[in-house]
């Protein structure tokens, strides 16, 4: 307990700083990133963020940009290649990467969570690679090649890793699950030999809320030992 | 005929058995739909403005700039001019627009004006905030604390606290709403299912909309953790109705993050200061402590504070709620347990170390104090010391190692009530060999489905999946809001009465052609057959066909006899502290528990691991932390408000007390028990390993630092 001074329960009126502004700008990473995308100048600058945040390998530029011109506020052609497929939407281009999956394609494995690049619930694959989508502009990754879990998914049946998350009851809510899912295969797509402790840098961008990390250790050393993951993804 | 009670242990096909949770395909593939993700055609998103100060009176409220926006489609104030709101974070306005983002900006656009007024957000003492911001609620003597003290031989005193923590779940606080005609149709993320029509049924009516429970259909497939805040419709619920209805459009309306982290749930924190006496040989006597706490703005609901579990003869215990405008108090996980289990727990720790007794031998000498339950602790003591090799880890307080690293040991005991909510279930066969379980309940990750699912396949005789579960809707059979460790005895003792209700109904219908009366048959194995005899049997198919063309359905509800209340746990915590920059690290953390039968071990034990996790953050990491100058919260965002990530919770060793004398309590709950001691049993573990108390949690590096500044080894 403190000892410290005794707190001041004084009125407003009195002290009335800055910071109770309601117009003072909220410091969101994801708000800046949004706010980002009018023009293609401040768009790439956007995305080296991202690039930089996130680890995404940078790509120029240009597909669909229109050139060096305004884009939005309003709609704009954006195409994705997700899970094979080419999707041809009009966002406004401070759509996220999730908010596109999530709203405009009601593909709503990728959740939103923190909205800020820490809990990895929103995470998918971008070339091979897990990223958070809630801080990644959907403008900003045409011509890349998205995986999301609905993609990984086979038809019937279950991925293997989503089979070893459940035969280790590596969830309960859920809710953090598959963006779980989606950074675990990543990491095994690079790491044949994961080891328990390894585990712990790997998927430290993740959280879990309900407290699965046990099963969640077991389902990865038991899905890297799974014939289906060798050689990649089933 | 087949009656109620459970199966003996040699007659179980699936009740205390590892089974795979069934929704968990759903849900480690992304299929799963959670309320926040439910997209209708024609859907709004809704956003809030909300008050940036802890304490005003809205003065004026101008929504034309928002209204005016493109994309905009309703708006709704939820505190009107002249009123105040209590905490930063409150909600005020409501806009509905075509897109989230469109949304997003509107709610930005509103602008409220406001009259700032006194507040508190400082979590200090009753003394240094004055008495209008405190309210005494308990100061209870029990035998004669002043002369025991005088007959210890050994006193101890310190300070222990626990600060203002957040549920932060994962899937925010809100729904998805749609009017059709007359009819409400809310996908809302809650824990009670069943009750949330009348929550809207309240809160419309208060804002004119008149409508009957019964044209409210509430549904929750899936819930993305609540922990004892999602049982209200809440402001935003209320709300969003109201959008849905003006706009003629369904509504999407979740919490953003920093709105979830503000407001949506804080568990009050609690502090005390602590005397406590003994005998040379370790026998209590004596308890005196002078406890406080936040608890909202009007502490409803609040403790009377420890001691807990081992109280001895003499006590005296005051309790002082300060009310704060932090936010408004909701139930959390075992609520005020984890905070009194700290504090209890922590001085009995200090008095052992004060006693040079190994504070296994401090408890067991004790244990008789804990009642009808010390047998109990006695088992969990004898397994977890053996889990953890306590004997060859405890050493006296100073002797943690030689290195800058120190190791300790720590241990906590806890208990819980857990007996069984209001449950109603209908199960009903088909002629074609069908199941079907019907429940108005949720399951909200802890097993709910898979428990239902065991316990109508263990009565019929029939594998997991001869048996479809329907749930989370409140068009099934009404059932309790799933809080306190109160569902798994609720759903299962009336899915086991339904069962056997609706097979005593086949049993009649089967008999003649078995040539025998219906009570010497029973349902084992995928048949009907003549109790113990297998060559006298029907497959269950043909058995079911016999029913012609009409189901039969059973019905039943929560029943007492099939389930009690009152658990016992012990844990124990290993870390390792670097006292050079304070960082406290899990080595190894054991849990042993008891819930009378355990229907499913796999998903009680993922409770188990669960808990000790969640422990494990609010022990070492979590903190709500407030700025008096501004009112607000600090850290609104999981960046700042630290959860363990997988690498932070070291070796977890859970272990289910189960068989004679567990299983014939029958089912008793056990999400909130798990949870209570975690922060005790790490927070015993650092004093071992250093030597020296450290008085708050979370266990961070500074307080550490602090406490190692004041004395034990650095």
């Amino acid at each position: 307990m403190s000892n410290d001074d005794a707190p001041r329960c004084d009125s407003a009126d009195s002290a009335a700083p800055d910071a109770r502004d309601k117009k003072l700008p909220d410091l969101s990473r994801r708000r800046f990133i949004k706010g980002a995308g009018i023009a293609s100048v401040a768009a790439s600058a956007g995305a080296l963020l991202a690039d930089r945040a996130l680890g995404v390998p940078p790509k120029p530029q240009n597909g669909g940009m229109g050139g060096g011109g305004v884009l939005g506020p309003a709609e704009v052609p954006v195409t994705l290649r997700l899970n094979g497929k080419i999707h041809k939407l009009n966002l406004e281009p401070r759509v996220t990467l999730l908010d596109a999956l999530r709203n405009h394609l009601d593909l709503t494995g990728a959740k939103k969570v923190c909205d800020r690049a820490t809990c990895g619930a929103c995470t998918v694959h971008l070339d091979g690679r897990a990223i958070y989508s809630c801080t990644t502009l959907a403008i900003d990754v045409q011509d890349r090649e998205i995986t999301t879990i609905e993609g990984l998914e086979p038809a019937e049946g279950l991925h293997p890793m989503s089979h070893a998350f459940w035969a280790n009851d590596a969830q309960q809510c859920g809710f953090c699950t598959p963006g779980f899912v989606m950074a675990c295969t990543a990491y095994l797509n690079h790491e044949a030999h994961p080891t328990r402790e390894g585990l712990g840098h790997a998927l430290g961008g993740n959280l879990c809320r309900c407290g699965t990390y046990m099963g969640i250790k077991d389902a990865v050393l038991e899905a890297a030992h799974s014939t289906k993951m060798k050689g990649g993804r089933a | 005929m087949a009656d109620y009670h459970w199966p003996p242990a040699n007659h179980r096909a699936l009740i205390g058995k590892r089974i795979d949770r069934v929704d968990g395909p759903q849900k480690s593939s992304g299929r799963a739909k959670y309320s926040f993700d439910i997209n209708r055609p024609g859907m709004l998103w809704g956003k809030m403005a909300t008050s940036p100060y802890a304490h005003a009176k809205v003065t004026k409220i101008d929504t034309s700039a928002a209204e005016a926006m493109p994309g905009v489609k309703g708006v709704v104030t939820i505190v009107p001019e002249g009123q105040e709101v209590f905490w930063a974070g409150q909600e005020i306005v409501a806009v509905a627009a075509d897109t989230e983002e469109r949304a997003e900006a509107a709610a930005d656009a509103v602008k409220i004006e406001y009259q700032p007024l006194p507040y508190l957000v400082a979590d200090t003492t009753p003394q240094q905030v004055g008495a209008q911001y405190t309210k005494q609620l308990a100061n209870n003597v029990t035998g004669d604390p002043d002369q025991a003290f005088k007959q210890a031989d050994v006193i101890s005193e310190g300070d222990y606290g626990i600060p203002v923590i957040t549920h932060c779940c994962l899937e925010t606080h809100g729904q998805v709403v749609e009017w059709n005609g007359g009819d409400l149709t809310v996908w809302a993320s809650t824990q009670g299912v069943s009750d949330m029509a009348g929550e809207y049924v309240q809160g419309l009516g208060e804002q004119g909309i008149k409508i009957a429970a019964n044209n409210v259909h509430v549904v929750t497939q899936y819930m993305g953790g609540g922990f004892g805040s999602k049982f209200a419709a809440d402001s935003w619920g209320i709300a969003c109705a109201q959008l849905s209805k003006r706009t003629g459009r369904p509504v999407k309306m979740m919490l953003e993050r920093d709105h979830e982290l503000m407001v949506a749930g804080c568990r009050p924190s609690m502090h005390a200061h602590v005397k406590v006496g003994a005998k040379r040989d370790g026998t209590l006597v004596a308890w005196d402590s002078e406890t406080w706490g936040t608890q909202g703005p009007s502490a409803e609901g609040a403790p009377t504070g420890p001691p807990y579990i081992l109280v001895p003869p003499n006590v005296r215990s005051k309790f002082t709620a300060v009310l704060t405008n932090i936010g408004p108090a909701r139930a959390w996980r075992a609520p005020n347990h984890p905070q009194m289990a700290l504090i209890s727990n922590g001085a009995m720790e200090d008095l052992a170390a004060k006693l040079n007794m190994d504070p296994v031998d401090f408890y067991l000498k004790n244990i008789d104090l804990a009642g009808t339950h010390a047998k109990i602790y006695r088992d969990e003591f004898a397994k977890a010391s053996e889990l953890m090799d306590w004997k060859s880890k405890w050493h006296p307080r100073n002797q943690g190692g030689s290195g800058v690293v120190k190791r300790g040991v720590g241990l906590s005991i806890h208990t819980w009530g857990g007996r069984g909510n209001m449950s109603n279930c209908q199960v009903v066969i088909h002629p074609d060999g069908s199941v079907e379980t019907n429940i108005g309940s949720q399951d909200l990750g802890t097993g709910t489905r898979t428990v239902i699912n065991i316990v109508t396949a263990e009565t019929l005789g029939l594998p997991l999946d001869g048996v479809k579960v329907n749930l989370g809707d409140n068009k099934y059979p009404p059932a309790g809001a799933s809080g306190g460790s109160t569902t798994v005895s609720g759903v299962s003792t009336s899915t086991r009465m339904a069962a056997t209700n609706a097979l005593n109904e086949l049993l009649a219908k089967v008999a003649p052609s078995l040539g025998t009366s219906a009570d010497k048959l029973e349902a084992w194995q995928g048949k009907i057959q003549v109790i113990g005899d297998s060559s006298k049997s029907i497959p269950w198919k043909q058995a079911c066909a016999k029913l012609g063309t009409a189901s039969v359905t059973g019905t039943g509800r929560t029943n007492n006899a099939l389930m009690s209340s009152g658990v016992g746990g012990v844990q124990m915590s290993e870390v390792e502290v670097d006292t050079e920059t304070g960082i406290v690290r899990m080595i190894k953390h054991v849990a042993v528990q008891d819930c009378g039968l355990v229907i499913d071990v796999k998903t009680a034990e993922s409770q188990v691991y669960g808990a000790s996790i969640m422990g494990i953050c609010y022990a070492i990491y979590e903190e709500k932390i407030m700025d008096q100058v501004t009112g607000r919260c600090l850290n609104p965002n999981m960046e700042f408000y630290k959860l363990a990530s997988i690498a932070d919770i070291g070796e977890i060793v859970v272990h289910m007390m189960q068989g004679p004398g567990y299983d014939e309590r029958g089912t008793i709950g056990l999400g909130e028990p798990p949870v209570i001691s975690p922060g005790a049993a790490i927070s015993n573990a650092v004093a071992n390993a250093i030597g020296v108390r450290v008085p708050e949690l979370p266990l961070t590096p500074d307080r550490v630092l602090a406490a190692l500044g004041k004395g034990g080894v650095a």
